[in-house]
C-alpha cells in the first residue's frame, strides 16, 4: 500500500494525461459543456471555490444533504443534495477526505427541482457537503458526517 | 460496455421523478491491478438530461461517483407520455443516449 501522498500524486498525473488525451474529442462535440477538470482536482472547499470562480461559502439551513450516518460500503454511498430556495444555478456534492473533494456538479434549469440524488465512493469516514451555487452569486452549503466502515478506494 | 441505461420516469403529483441507472465501470485511476500497475481512469464526465428534446439539466462527474452510477431528479411540468432522454460522455469520448417515456 502506497502512502496517501504518493497515491494522490500518481492519481493527479494519470488524470492529467488522460485529460489531455480524452478531453479533446469530447469538447469537439457540440453538446459538450466545458468539463471543469481543474475543479475536480481540488482538495479543499476553498480551492474548489477558487477553481469555480465563486465566493466564500456560508452554511445555510435552506440547503440539505441527505445520506446515511454510517455507510457499510464506501464504494456505494447514496448522497443527495437539495435546497428549497429559488434561483439555484448548480448543486455540488462534496466529500471532504476523498482524493478530490468534488464528486459531482449538477447544473440545473427551471424545469427541474433543486434536488438530486446519486451514489458516490468514499475512501474513509468524512464530512460530506451539499453546496448550492445561486444565480445571485451566493454559495450556500450544508454538511453532514458519514462514517465509512469499509473504504471504496482500495484495490 | 455501453450497456443500455435503465431509466424510469414516474409521475408524482405535478412532477415526474426520473431515476437513471447507468452501466459504467467508473474506474478512478487510483487502483492497482494484481501486477501493481495502475488501472487507467475511466469514468463518466458529463451527463445531460432532456425533456421532450429541451435540455433541462446537465451534470459533471468526477471519478468519485460510484460504479454503475445512479441519478435521481424531479422534472417539473411533465406529463404522462413525455419523453425523457439521458446522454452520458465518458473520459474516453464514448457516449450513449437512452430514452424513456414518463408514466
Amino acid at each position: 500500500m502506497k502512502t496517501r501522498r504518493e497515491m494522490l500524486q500518481h492519481g493527479a498525473a494519470v488524470a492529467t494525461l488522460l485529460m489531455g488525451a480524452g478531453l479533446l474529442p469530447a469538447t469537439a462535440r457540440a453538446q459538450a459543456t466545458g468539463y471543469k477538470a481543474a475543479a475536480f482536482e481540488t482538495k479543499s472547499m476553498a480551492e474548489l471555490m477558487k477553481a469555480l470562480g465563486a465566493g466564500a461559502p456560508t452554511e445555510s439551513k435552506d440547503v440539505t444533504i441527505t445520506g446515511p450516518d454510517i455507510a457499510e460500503n464506501g464504494a456505494v454511498v447514496p448522497l443527495g443534495a437539495a435546497t428549497t430556495l429559488a434561483g439555484v444555478k448548480s448543486l455540488l456534492i462534496l466529500v471532504e477526505k476523498n482524493p478530490s473533494i468534488m464528486t459531482s456538479m449538477f447544473e440545473l434549469t427551471d424545469a427541474v427541482e433543486a434536488a438530486v440524488n446519486t451514489r458516490v465512493k468514499m475512501g474513509q469516514s468524512s464530512n460530506v457537503y451539499a453546496v448550492a451555487m445561486m444565480n445571485d452569486g451566493r454559495v450556500l452549503y450544508a454538511q453532514k458526517e458519514v462514517k465509512v466502515t469499509l473504504g471504496g478506494c482500495g484495490g | 460496455m455501453a450497456d443500455p441505461m435503465k431509466i424510469r420516469a414516474q409521475m408524482a403529483g405535478d412532477k415526474a421523478t426520473v431515476r437513471v441507472l447507468m452501466a459504467h465501470e467508473m474506474e478512478t485511476g487510483q487502483r492497482k491491478d494484481s501486477a501493481g500497475k495502475a488501472i487507467p481512469a475511466w469514468y463518466i464526465q458529463t451527463v445531460s438530461a432532456k425533456h421532450n428534446d429541451k435540455p433541462v439539466m446537465s451534470a459533471q462527474w468526477g471519478p468519485a461517483v460510484a460504479k454503475n452510477p445512479f441519478l435521481q431528479f424531479n422534472l417539473k411540468g411533465a406529463k404522462a407520455g413525455d419523453k425523457v432522454s439521458i446522454t452520458w460522455v465518458d473520459n474516453k469520448g464514448d457516449t450513449r443516449t437512452d430514452e424513456a417515456v414518463v408514466s
